[in-house]
């Protein structure tokens, strides 16, 4: 029995209470003493959305790394799972803040530190996967190099908020939350945990079906030739 | 050498279907949520006039669908391209297979 196989039920079951019980827990959490407003509650999905993006980053940055100086097939089979995820989480963290921002500042974007390194981030990685698509023969090794310069923009995103002056709140927002709001928080955030780790399996698997298919094309073109 | 993926691959198609269907069903409960009357802490004094005039609901709701909708998408779109390699890798075995016999 694989490893896929023996981890996809427990998943299963895990999203199901997870992702039912998640927003129930959302809506029955006490409102910020400081921050009341019902928008506030985007919170609850929007920063662990945030938090998965900087994970598949590193993920995607160190499996590049390996992949660069070891040439392991299986982690540029991750690399390339976990880039895209970066996309994805990337593409929810983008669209629910400026939603947010409409209510809370009066205008959807505001080009300050947090936001344009964020943005600049998901470009980062959405040249990976355009580069890994598009790229040609060696475009693997290519796209390694370009994970590496988005990975190490991770640090830069977080801290910045702290750095420069800027509208979006700040990293000691989470540390300062009243106990009823901390624990949905940590539940949400076990929630996206497990749907990001499923997700990388899954798309690992795929790229492993992958590597399957060429090297059945290539045994058939040795067989005609 | 070719490693079986056959029933691990439908397995998984499998359980991106259920994980679909979870995030199918998960706007509901989350639709209860948006009924819920915010309770203000006290001291808290609600701005009144032309400063509260965008309601907060609208935009919550839209953010939570936006996360369903790409969540929903991105599923269904790992478990279309995993059948479509998975048949492919099926009829490749099978021509291998047919054309190694006598």
């Amino acid at each position: 029995m694989s490893l896929m196989t023996r981890v996809s039920g427990p998943f299963t079951v895990a999203l199901l209470v997870l992702f039912t019980v998640a927003p129930v827990l959302v809506a029955l959490a006490p409102p910020h003493p400081g921050d009341p407003g019902l928008e506030q509650r985007i919170f609850y999905y929007h920063v662990p959305s945030a938090m998965m993006m900087f994970l598949a980053a590193f993920t995607c940055g160190i499996a590049s790394a390996v992949y660069l100086f070891k040439n392991t097939r299986a982690a540029d089979r991750l690399a390339s799972a976990a880039g895209e995820l970066t996309t994805i989480f990337g593409l929810i963290v983008l669209v629910t803040g400026p939603i947010w921002a409409r209510k809370r500042w009066g205008h959807w974007w505001e080009w300050d530190a947090r936001l344009t390194l964020s943005l600049l981030l998901w470009m980062i990685f959405l040249a990976y996967l355009l580069v890994r698509r598009y790229g040609g023969p060696g475009s693997a090794k290519l796209a390694s190099a370009v994970a590496l310069f988005g990975m190490a923009n991770v640090p830069f995103v977080y801290v910045s908020v702290n750095i420069w002056r800027t509208l979006h709140p700040q990293t000691s927002y989470v540390p300062s939350l009243p106990p009823g709001n901390r624990g949905v928080f940590w539940f949400a955030v076990v929630a996206f945990l497990l749907l990001y780790s499923s997700l990388l399996a899954a798309r690992t698997w795929l790229e492993a079906l992958r590597d399957d298919l060429e090297e059945l094309h290539l045994q058939i073109d040795q067989g005609e030739t | 050498m070719i490693m079986s993926h056959e029933p691990t691959a439908c397995r998984v198609s499998r359980f991106l279907a259920v994980a679909v269907l979870v995030a199918a069903c998960a706007p509901v409960f989350a639709g209860a949520a948006f009924q819920q009357p915010v309770q203000p802490p006290p001291g808290y004094e609600r701005v009144t006039g032309s400063q509260e005039a965008l309601p907060a609901a609208p935009f919550l709701v839209a953010a939570y669908a936006v996360i369903w909708v790409v969540l929903v998408v991105y599923l269904w779109s790992i478990w279309r391209r995993l059948r479509s390699v998975q048949r492919e890798v099926d009829d490749l075995k099978r021509r291998l297979e047919g054309g190694s016999k006598p």
